[in-house]
């Protein structure tokens, strides 16, 4: 019951003519969508703030909300190498391709901490986004792109630990480091591209929460990151590209320490699947996201 | 036709029933599609029967074939029943949802306040709020940054900018939120409802807000169950009833015509299909009624006695403690009085109200005396509820409407002036003779 009184007179309504001409005014059309629609970048150009504020929110919520705040972005891959490194490496006497095998396994957790992350938090990003999908106009694909991005900073803070690892064991970078950036824009991208098919897809079944867990577990048995990729018989190996993670895992020891070969096929097979993925990815997601509003 | 802002032609839009709410578990299309060759058999069958679409999940039309026209700087209400389609309406001029078939031409950025503080993080500050709230709205970093120090003195937040809005009280909150909203510049803004929040104080700063908007050339789209609003801020109204335009016009008429319509104009509203009637599992409403002169109607005069009989089901064994209220309004939407049928408010001995109460129908019967009400036109929101702690088990907002005639028995002269006020009571009146006193400085004071 909304008892509102207002006392006030009818205010004055003196309505001047806008100074506009009306050819200077954006035209909008709204109509049914038919078929494959493009990818409106344009319009996701122009919300481009969105997708930091959004991201920013993400980061600032996180470490606001726990006691150990930036300190977890370490605390979980540096305890997942101590574990890697006493059971696989000492233990198991895993092969780490002549590298100290808690470098070597620091290295591919990285990456992986990264895409697991950026894949969870993008494949839930629009369920968990749904008072903003239901009630506010944005181009839908800001959406898991934010969330994408908030995982960057935990990346950052942990890959200062891996610097210091590489002081400690006198490995020195090669020229190798300069594709370091592609290799975190290749982790991103292999982990939006998933997200976008599992974040719609989650909008009509919220099965994929459920499964997302034991996909992230079983994906990284799949990858190379407690294992290297050479224990994969040589002819099989571009198969293995297959899994783009092995190829972004690869490429980001052999950039980062220069000691192993550089991912020849195996990359590039991950490279052009990821590019079917997310370009799929992209057209799925944009098909899917008029019915967001009246499903989610 | 240079001055056009907002054009609709054919604008429809269809919602499956349950869609809304209601995400599909992978089980239940993996059932669906077993089950599918017999529902498919069973609706062949029945199509063939009766001519059904069979068990196919029925859709319901929330808009159908809507066609208006917006000038530029025209501000338009727009009112309706719920469910009439004026949500659906601004969730598809703001692009939140697509229209099943039809289209709409706008001309000039679009800002959509369908809620207030879409996307405020309880852990943020109040500046971090304003920044990303802002952001959402669709304005620019330099745009908010550049506001930033008008928004939080309208705001009336200074002091606890840098404060988390989870500690803010409720009323901060909505101020910070619309201040935000309210420094959005957009040519065409639509707004949903989201004038029913704050203190009285507050909602008439944002009403002044929204006027100067307007006064600024601005094209406006305002809906709302609040008349007053409406009725100072719009020179037109849209009336929507059912997925239509029923009535688009002068507002005085429009608003006429709709607390008209929000009734029936016998006087009662009989559900008889129990399952869509106001209530829940508790409470049932099965009928409203307004009785005049012993019979039921909707027009009466202020020398008559009104009823409003209010019957409803109770579905819970031996409950206590059940009680019926009414709200009066007005035709602008300002409630009158309210009133509740629990003993301390009562002027009859109420009986059933400690007692168990048996499963079954209940008639509750409040009688508003005769030379009470001043005239006009009258509606009737009813509640069921249930006390300590109090939970309503039933709102009907709104659902009937009655007039009220003037007879001239209270005016010494037959017609005259519009008699002011929600009601019209003979009181007790007084007047005494106190001498003559000292008329002679009064008169002439300066002497």
């Amino acid at each position: 019951m909304s008892d509102m009184t207002f006392t006030e007179a009818t205010p004055s309504r003196a309505v001047s003519a806008p100074s506009v001409e009306r050819s200077e005014l954006p035209h909008t059309r709204i109509e049914p969508s038919k078929g494959w629609i493009s990818l409106g970048l344009k319009d996701l150009w122009h919300y481009r703030e969105l997708v930091f504020f959004l991201a920013w929110r993400d980061i600032k919520v996180r470490y606001k909300q726990t006691a150990l705040g930036a300190a977890w972005a370490v605390i979980q891959p540096l305890f997942t190498m101590l574990a890697f490194t006493l059971f696989f490496g000492r233990l198991a006497k895993v092969p780490s391709d002549g590298i100290p095998y808690p470098l070597f396994s620091y290295t591919a957790l990285l990456p992986w901490q990264l895409f697991a992350s950026a894949l969870t938090e993008s494949s839930n990003s629009v369920v968990a986004n749904e008072r903003l999908i239901t009630k506010v106009y944005f181009p839908r694909l800001v959406v898991p792109l934010a969330s994408i991005l908030s995982g960057l900073v935990d990346f950052v803070i942990a890959f200062t630990l891996v610097i210091g690892m590489m002081v400690w064991y006198g490995v020195r970078p090669t020229w190798a480091v300069l594709t370091l950036p592609f290799f975190v824009i290749f982790t991103m991208a292999t982990a939006l591209g998933v997200g976008l098919w599992l974040s719609a897809l989650n909008v009509q079944y919220r099965d994929v929460r459920y499964t997302l867990t034991f996909i992230v577990q079983f994906w990284l048995i799949a990858s190379p990151v407690a294992y290297s990729s050479t224990l994969v018989p040589a002819r099989w190996r571009p198969f293995y590209g297959l899994n783009p993670m092995a190829g972004v895992i690869e490429g980001f020891r052999w950039a980062l320490l220069g000691k192993t070969q550089a991912p020849g096929t195996m990359l590039w097979v991950s490279v052009v699947v990821v590019a079917v993925v997310l370009v799929g990815g992209l057209y799925y997601y944009r098909r899917m996201e008029k019915t967001f509003a009246d499903v989610v | 036709m240079t001055d056009v802002a907002i054009r609709c032609e054919g604008l429809a839009k269809q919602y499956r029933i349950g869609e809304r709410e209601s995400y599909k578990a992978l089980r239940d299309v993996i059932t669906d599609a077993f089950a599918s060759p017999f529902r498919r058999l069973r609706s062949a069958l029945q199509h063939s029967s009766n001519g059904s679409a069979g068990s196919e999940k029925p859709n319901i039309w929330a808009l159908k074939d809507i066609s208006f026209e917006i000038k530029r700087g025209e501000v338009v209400g727009i009112v309706g029943r719920n469910g009439a389609g004026k949500s659906t309406l601004l969730k598809i001029l703001s692009r939140i949802t697509e229209p099943t078939h039809g289209h709409a031409d706008i001309w000039g950025r679009v800002g959509s306040l369908l809620e207030v503080g879409t996307g405020f993080h309880p852990e943020l500050t109040g500046r971090d709020n304003i920044f990303l709230n802002g952001a959402i709205l669709g304005m620019r970093r330099v745009e908010i940054a550049r506001k930033f120090d008008e928004i939080v003195a309208f705001a009336e937040v200074e002091k606890f900018i840098d404060t988390p809005v989870k500690h803010y009280s409720s009323g901060m909150y909505v101020r910070l939120a619309f201040a935000v909203a309210a420094y959005l510049e957009p040519e065409i803004l639509l707004v949903d409802e989201v004038l029913a929040v704050g203190d009285a104080q507050f909602q008439k700063k944002c009403l002044g807000k929204m006027s100067d908007v307007s006064r600024y050339g601005r094209t406006v789209l305002l809906v709302s169950h609040n008349m007053t609003v409406v009725n100072q801020l719009c020179p037109r109204t849209v009336l929507f009833s059912n997925g239509n335009i029923e009535l688009d016009g002068r507002t005085s008429d429009v608003i006429a015509t709709y607390l008209k319509a929000v009734s029936d104009s016998a006087g009662e509203h009989v559900w008889d299909d129990p399952k869509r009637a106001p209530g829940n599992d508790n409470v049932r409403l099965r009928s409203i009624r307004i009785l005049a002169r012993g019979q039921t109607s909707a027009e009466t005069y202020i020398d008559e006695e009104v009823s409003i009989e209010v019957e409803f089901w109770n579905f819970r064994h031996d409950i206590r403690n059940l009680g019926v209220a009414i709200y009066l309004l007005d035709s602008m939407g300002n409630t009158v009085l309210s009133t509740i049928s629990t003993p301390a408010a009562n002027s009859l001995p109420e009986e059933w109200f400690q007692k168990a109460h048996p499963v079954g129908l209940y008639r509750a019967t409040c009688t508003f005396p005769a030379n009470f009400l001043n005239d006009g036109i009258y509606s009737i929101t009813a509640y069921v509820v249930t006390l300590g702690p109090l939970s309503i088990e039933m709102e009907a907002p709104q659902v009937l409407s009655f007039s009220v005639f003037d007879t001239g028995n209270m005016r010494e002269s037959g017609g005259g002036e519009r008699w002011h006020g929600g009601v019209r009571v003979r009181l007790p009146w007084h007047t005494e003779y106190m001498g003559s006193g000292d008329m002679a400085a009064i008169a002439h004071p300066q002497a």
